[in-house]
């Protein structure tokens, strides 16, 4: 008797054509010498060398690739890219080995996706029986700036009283639980997660395509609890750059921290061994806020009211009284409840934040009204001084009559991957 | 006599595949795990294979049709049986096709326009396949046919028992024995599913169906629909004696049922699992009866059982695989115990969002890993 194990490889023009096939293949290339580029300004930007990362940023082609190695994580002070894909899991194991196990996977996928090359043997590179290692709807794409950030929220540590990995110990002092702010309703499927992962690129595809497959190779270990989809930036972290406008219209957020501005990133953004968690070192701590924004009442609001509850004119973004953008905030001109008064450090004890968040819209929301707001993510160096104590001032907030925070997680985010580290192994030692 | 623009195509096609065998190379190589690939030219009036004395094992045919009209491929066993086809060869394209063959005479076979008629050549295979994986593999698809067989039998017991109810117009008992006249059917569903004609007699879902098509439903789904929802069977007579004769055929057909260990084997457990992530756990598959779990773990079981007959050439190929599938099997089982009521689940309905997650995530986590048995066992 003979059995039969018949396996198919397909080739001719039924599959890709040789144009396709070259063209991916020159491209690969280029990106490979993009990302040995990318390396060496990661590399500068770290010893603190500001005005050659800042000179390399704008040389950065938008299809190319960010390095994923270096001292801190990238997509934090990497320029804002213009999709998202956030989202969280839960590790639905008790297995410490199999999620460090699923951690190094991941972080070999992670430095593979954001290279622009495809997971393990590729989508189509594999033997014919067994499903590609890589989903493949990211292939021929450039590399798109993606950038995998990983964040552990509070029930890594400890989740219903119970210390599942051995980490209680080490959960960091400025890993809080957020207080409760007036006016949240927060739906906590929609938040928390022990396992967080902000995937950021210029093509949808691409961020999508990433927390796709680390969702693939998780399964088992993680299972998603909740994930966003970003269709727009809102921040800037190059300075030179206008605001993207938000779902109001309107360029919040102009104070921004920059991604070349050495000194505040690292009082404010970076993690410094002497916080209280030397695991976090170089490491920063993530604020994802969903807030809903009832588009319908804001737009029937008049112009004059609209820039009296930002404290900014519509058309230039410029803060009252001032004629550019960019132009000084002078907090006596914003009205006592504005929002951008509220929320300059000058309100907060010089408090600051590297905003990064993007909108959202996901269809209607069943009553006729836009299902949409802003994804609101914010990096700091410890969310008691950083966005809790922004936050606690935005209570009087004008802004508040026409938004809704309804989603909310917060996550440390370790350091960069060192060369032949792993996501995480500053605290899995 | 061929127009003119089809040559012209044709030209244009053979240069490109060319071009990509030229890039391709050495993956080609790969995919006949070591072996040069055997070239078969097929035209419309012609199948001519480059080599006719081969060597027994993995072997990969590169098909290439040169044709006008699109061919299929197919190696017949001794017996005149199908040992394996490959379907739908484009004019102008070109495939490889991998095939495991023992010993003994074959004949393989072009046909232009697929009419399952064609030119053949027989080839003459020698020697004994390298590895010993075999025997253990052809024993694992005759065990597991024999379970097929078993389980077709057991399905048609219990719906004849279930018929018996429906024909008394007793829905109670009915009700009762519905979803267990289908943990056969659902055990080895994917095997059942290749009888193309007899799946939709047997198990069509009505929200799957055309309204053409909804004329004509037939099988144990219009049952369920008629005890659960309309609450009565009478007139229904009629089609559990169809739906008894569906079975009988489909039983009559599985003697001459080949089952291999790559494709009907670890791919069926595949896609039994499949079963269960996008009509068990969404409940889709039970609308009415809401009996979906029983149906979830009949799927599970006939999964588990190909990967225990597999399970020795697993766990030397890839012992990490077969410690994944161990776990993950008994993780699901686990899960599925927390709904058992009687000799059965809970209804359906009764499981919350929360543990339909639960359910969700573990069959994600079974799935995955069972994806991999094919490549598993084909190494």
């Amino acid at each position: 008797m003979s059995q039969a194990g018949p396996e198919e490889r397909e080739s001719g023009p039924a599959a890709a054509g040789p144009a396709a096939a070259g063209a991916a293949g020159v491209s690969r290339r280029r990106m490979l010498g993009f990302s040995g580029a990318s390396l060496l300004v990661g590399a500068a930007a770290g010893a603190g060398l500001d005005h050659v990362a800042s000179a390399a940023e704008k040389r950065e082609p938008a299809g190319a690739a960010v390095a994923f190695h270096g001292p801190h994580q990238a997509g934090i002070a990497t320029p804002v890219q213009d999709r998202l894909h956030f989202a969280a899991f839960d590790v639905i194991t008790d297995d410490r080995a199999k999620l460090v196990r699923m951690l190094k996977e991941w972080t070999a996928a992670a430095a593979a996706m954001t290279a622009g090359r495809p997971v393990g043997q590729g989508a189509v590179g594999g033997p014919a029986v067994a499903p590609p290692d890589d989903t493949g709807e990211a292939e021929g794409l450039p590399p798109s700036r993606l950038t995998l950030t990983i964040g552990f929220g509070a029930t890594l540590f400890e989740k219903d009283g119970k210390d599942r990995f051995g980490l209680k110990a080490r959960r960091p002092p400025a890993l809080v639980d957020l207080p409760h702010f007036p006016g949240d309703r927060l739906d906590p499927d929609r938040g928390g997660g022990d396992i967080a992962v902000q995937a950021c690129a210029d093509d949808p595809q691409v961020a999508v395509h990433a927390v796709r497959n680390l969702a693939r190779i998780g399964f088992g270990v993680v299972a998603v609890r909740w994930s966003q989809l970003g269709f727009g930036k809102t921040s800037s972290t190059t300075p030179d750059a206008q605001t993207p406008r938000n779902l109001f219209g309107f360029k919040d957020g102009t104070e921004n921290i920059a991604g070349t501005e050495a000194g505040p990133l690292g009082a404010h953004v970076w993690a410094a061994g002497g916080d209280g968690s030397d695991w976090m070192a170089g490491g920063s701590y993530l604020v994802a806020r969903r807030i809903r924004m009832h588009i319908e009442t804001w737009d029937r609001t008049s112009l004059r009211e609209q820039q009296d509850v930002f404290g900014r004119d519509k058309g230039e973004g410029a803060p009252a009284g001032g004629a550019k953008e960019r132009d000084k905030v002078v907090l006596a001109r914003l009205k006592p409840d504005a929002h951008v008064r509220l929320a300059h450090p000058d309100s907060n004890g010089g408090a600051r934040i590297l905003r990064r968040g993007y909108s959202f819209t996901d269809g209607s929301d069943g009553l006729g009204r836009l299902e949409a707001g802003l994804f609101f993510i914010a990096f700091q160096r410890d969310p008691r001084t950083g966005f809790i104590k922004i936050q606690q001032s935005l209570a009087t907030d004008a802004l508040n009559e026409y938004i809704q925070h309804v989603g909310s997680g917060v996550y440390a985010c370790p350091p960069g991957v060192r060369q032949g580290g792993h996501w995480g192994d500053t605290l899995f030692t | 006599m061929r127009p003119a623009p089809v040559l012209a195509l044709t030209g244009a096609a053979v240069l490109s595949m060319s071009l990509l065998s030229a890039c391709g190379g050495e993956k080609d190589a790969e995919g006949a795990a070591g072996a040069a690939a055997i070239g078969v030219t097929a035209t419309d009036d012609a199948c001519e294979v480059a080599k006719k004395e081969l060597p027994a094992g993995k072997t990969t045919f590169k098909v290439a049709n040169k044709g006008s009209k699109v061919n299929e491929f197919e190696v017949l066993k001794p017996d005149g049986k199908i040992l394996a086809e490959r379907e739908n060869i484009g004019p102008g394209t070109s495939v490889d096709f991998v095939v495991s063959l023992a010993a003994g005479t074959y004949k393989v076979l072009c046909s232009a326009g697929q009419t399952g008629k064609g030119p053949t050549q027989d080839i003459t295979v020698s020697g004994q396949a390298a590895g010993g994986g075999d025997q253990r593999l052809t024993k694992a698809a005759a065990d597991y046919k024999a379970f097929v067989i078993a389980n077709v039998d057991d399905t048609i017991t219990k719906t004849k028992q279930f018929v018996a109810a429906v024909n008394e117009n007793d829905v109670a008992k009915a009700k009762e024995l519905y979803a267990p006249s289908r943990v056969g059917w659902e055990t080895i569903e994917p095997v059942a599913e290749k009888f193309g004609d007899l799946d939709p007699k047997i198990d069509a879902r009505e929200a799957d169906l055309s309204a053409e098509e909804k004329a004509g439903w037939t099988g144990w789904h219009l049952l369920e629909k008629a005890l659960w929802k309309d609450g009565s069977v009478k007139g229904e007579q009629k089609f559990g004696e169809q739906l008894l004769k569906d079975l009988d055929v489909l039983k009559s057909r599985l003697p001459g049922l080949t089952l291999d260990p790559v494709n009907d084997m670890a791919g069926g457990a595949k896609e039994l699992l499949d079963e269960v992530a996008t009509g068990k756990v969404t409940g889709e598959e039970e609308a009415f009866s809401h009996t979906d779990l029983v149906d979830f773990k009949a799927n599970v079981d006939g999964a588990k059982k190909i990967y225990e007959l597999l399970k020795p050439v697993v766990q030397e190929k890839d012992a990490a695989l077969a410690g994944d599938l161990d776990e993950n099997f008994a993780a699901v089982e686990k899960l599925l115990a927390e709904h058992e009521k009687g000799d059965g689940y809970v209804s359906y309905e009764t499981v919350g969002k929360a543990d339909r997650k639960k359910l969700g995530d573990a069959v994600n986590a079974l799935g995955e890993p069972l994806s991999k048995l094919a490549g598993a066992v084909s190494k």
